[in-house]
């Protein structure tokens, strides 16, 4: 995977976003590294989502500019976003596959739209991903059959299928038992070590923000703005502000513990 | 020893599964190493092109040392299953018997759901009728302006347009006869016995039966209807009385208003074009439609009212819960409710002329 030069994969300039008049999120700075996973962090409210909109090309900024390998994300032409959206791959919270097509056909769209490919090599790819995410032999069922965390690992397969640059998640972990949750946070590691892909994600699960996580941002709901910025952990240990310290360590002593034990099993 | 040079990659290169099977079955070796100093940038090809190597080393009994590959391609490969699944097709081919055991099965079902609704509906009359059914006076008035007030704009447009051609086809025959006056007894006759009940009907059914079965169905989809039921909210009450209340009492005032503006439109084109007196054509039509005949075009109103709206909360509640069942629901409606209004239509003229009406 292509590393485009020195510019941050992802770079946010003093950005606003917000619905009318009403700015949900104002004067956001921050910068996402290649091959980092990168954490939007926040309470329940604070715009986090309308943050990832603004980011993946659903809602246009109010202000501010949004940088993808360097290149004005907003400033171009609905076409030059197109084309720099095809390097997104994108998880919805509750994996938005297409109802009315299989698995396989739900990821197998995108490379047909997108690619030149024939139907073998299609299929080659679609199986690729799809065992990649554990769903070996569930390619022919209809999104309907599948339970929340089998759709949820469909959703990334289908976002993995155009091998995006960047990819993006909306609460990986909302919904899910602890078990399939930290096996999730597993594969989205090895699939970036694996395709060292950049992840930007949104979450509140102190857990998975702990274990996967290398760098973030926090957002405030009340100041509306990012009041820190740096790793999950790091917040956790040293970031003095009141509302970030609360938040990272509410649950603090129980849930870092267990994320401490994950992290050094799987490492 | 595979070497492994140059780019892999999915969108410029294209991927190269079926030369793992050239590569193992032309040569022959105990082991596969790899040597992957001059790869280039790589993607999904490279993966796909080693897992199907992978799975045809295994196949032919050969070792597969990835000591050589990248570290993030080992770890991607680990994720892989070791054999190549194909993706299966899915194969539920029903036989003719079959199939047509169960359409009838499912037919008779739900012959005996729609009695059982329809039933329900019968039994609420009277607490409906002493303001004590289950459901919110505020529902009712929601739906009775979305059916009522909302729709005028369309059931007008149909209605003097129908009216108006009623008048023109029947006024260009009639002039034949030297019989142009008799156009206003078409245009009222028509427009009040049949035209007005059954239009606003289709209209009724295209518009609001197919939003009730979508709305239901989106309800049923986002588990609003479990809800209901879990918290022992009686679905019936709460969202099939209050569409059935507000379209049956709406349809009447709509046919009424459709009647007017149909012999309006007739009267318009009867003036405009075919040079018919405006007093005469009033006159005309009072003495061709009576109150009868209004009674009979009232009671059809009615009925296809509470056709229609059944149709469309019926279908909505055993619709599925994917986005593509909101659209097969609505479809559905607007076809139950347009040939079952058509069908009650023609059994009420069989009906009005045995019994001399």
């Amino acid at each position: 995977m292509d590393i485009g030069g020195d510019h941050p994969k992802l770079g946010v300039q003093a950005l606003t976003v917000g619905y009318g008049k009403r700015a949900v999120q104002q004067d956001l700075s921050f910068e996402v590294k290649p091959g980092s996973i990168f954490a939007i962090m926040g309470g329940s409210g604070c715009g986090k989502s309308t943050v990832l909109k603004a980011l993946i090309g659903l809602l246009r900024p109010s202000a501010g500019t949004i940088c993808v390998n360097g290149e004005d994300y907003w400033a171009g032409s609905e076409q030059h976003r197109a084309d720099l959206g095809r390097r997104f791959g994108v998880l919805f919270q509750s994996g938005a596959l297409w109802s009315s097509m299989s698995v396989a056909e739900n990821v197998a769209l995108p490379l047909r739209m997108f690619t030149p490919l024939d139907n073998a090599s299609i299929d080659a790819l679609v199986r690729l991903k799809l065992s990649l995410v554990g769903l070996p032999s569930d390619g022919a069922r209809m999104p309907a059959e599948l339970s929340g965390g089998m759709r949820k690992r469909a959703g990334l397969a289908r976002a993995l299928s155009l091998d995006p640059e960047i990819l993006f998640f909306d609460e990986p972990s909302a919904g899910l038992d602890p078990g399939s949750a930290a096996r999730l946070d597993d594969l989205i590691l090895e699939l970036r070590d694996g395709f060292n892909t950049t992840v930007v994600l949104v979450s509140h699960e102190l857990p998975s923000l702990f274990t996967i996580c290398d760098d973030g941002v926090f957002l405030d709901a009340e100041t509306r703005t990012a009041i820190a910025h740096g790793s999950p952990k790091a917040m956790r240990d040293d970031c003095k502000h009141p509302v970030v310290h609360a938040f990272m360590n509410r649950e603090g002593s129980r849930g870092s513990n267990q994320t401490k034990g994950d992290a050094d099993g799987s490492g | 020893m595979v070497v492994l040079s140059g780019d892999w990659i999915v969108r410029q290169t294209g991927i190269e599964a079926s030369a793992a099977e050239r590569l193992l079955t032309t040569r022959s070796a105990s082991t596969l190493s790899f040597e992957a100093a001059q790869l280039g940038r790589w993607d999904s090809a490279l993966i796909v092109f080693l897992w199907a190597l992978r799975a045809q080393a295994a196949k032919c009994g050969v070792a597969f040392d990835q000591a050589g590959l990248p570290p993030s391609a080992r770890q991607l490969l680990a994720l892989a299953p070791v054999d190549v699944v194909p993706v299966a097709v899915p194969t539920a081919h029903q036989r003719l018997p079959e199939r047509v055991g169960r359409q009838a099965i499912a037919g008779w079902s739900e012959m005996v759901e729609v009695l059982a609704l329809v039933g329900e509906s019968i039994l609420c009359v009277v607490p409906v009728l002493r303001g004590r059914a289950g459901m919110r006076r505020s529902d009712v008035l929601d739906c009775a302006w979305e059916a009522g007030i909302a729709a005028l704009p369309i059931v007008t447009v149909v209605n003097v347009l129908v009216g108006g051609i009623l008048a023109f086809v029947g006024a260009v025959q009639l002039r034949r006869f030297g019989a142009s006056i008799y156009v206003a007894n078409l245009v009222g006759v028509a427009v009040v016995r049949e035209m007005a009940a059954l239009m606003t009907a289709i209209i009724m059914s295209g518009r609001t039966g197919g939003a009730y079965a979508a709305h239901i169905a989106t309800m049923q989809g986002n588990e609003e209807i479990d809800a209901l039921r879990v918290v022992g909210i009686p679905v019936y009450d709460y969202l099939i009385l209050p569409r059935v209340v507000a379209l049956t009492s709406m349809m009447p005032i709509l046919y009424l208003y459709g009647c007017a503006v149909g012999i309006f439109g007739g009267f318009v084109v009867a003036v405009a074009m075919f040079d018919l007196g405006a007093a005469t054509f009033i006159e005309q039509t009072r003495s061709a439609v009576n109150g009868y005949q209004f009674l009979f075009g009232l009671t059809k109103s009615i009925v296809f009212g509470a056709v229609v709206a059944f149709a469309g909360c019926r279908v909505g509640l055993r619709a599925g819960r994917s986005a593509a069942d909101v659209g097969r629901a609505a479809t559905t409606a607007v076809v139950i409710g347009i040939v079952s209004v058509i069908a009650l239509d023609a059994l009420f003229a069989v009906c009005a002329n045995a019994l001399d009406i």
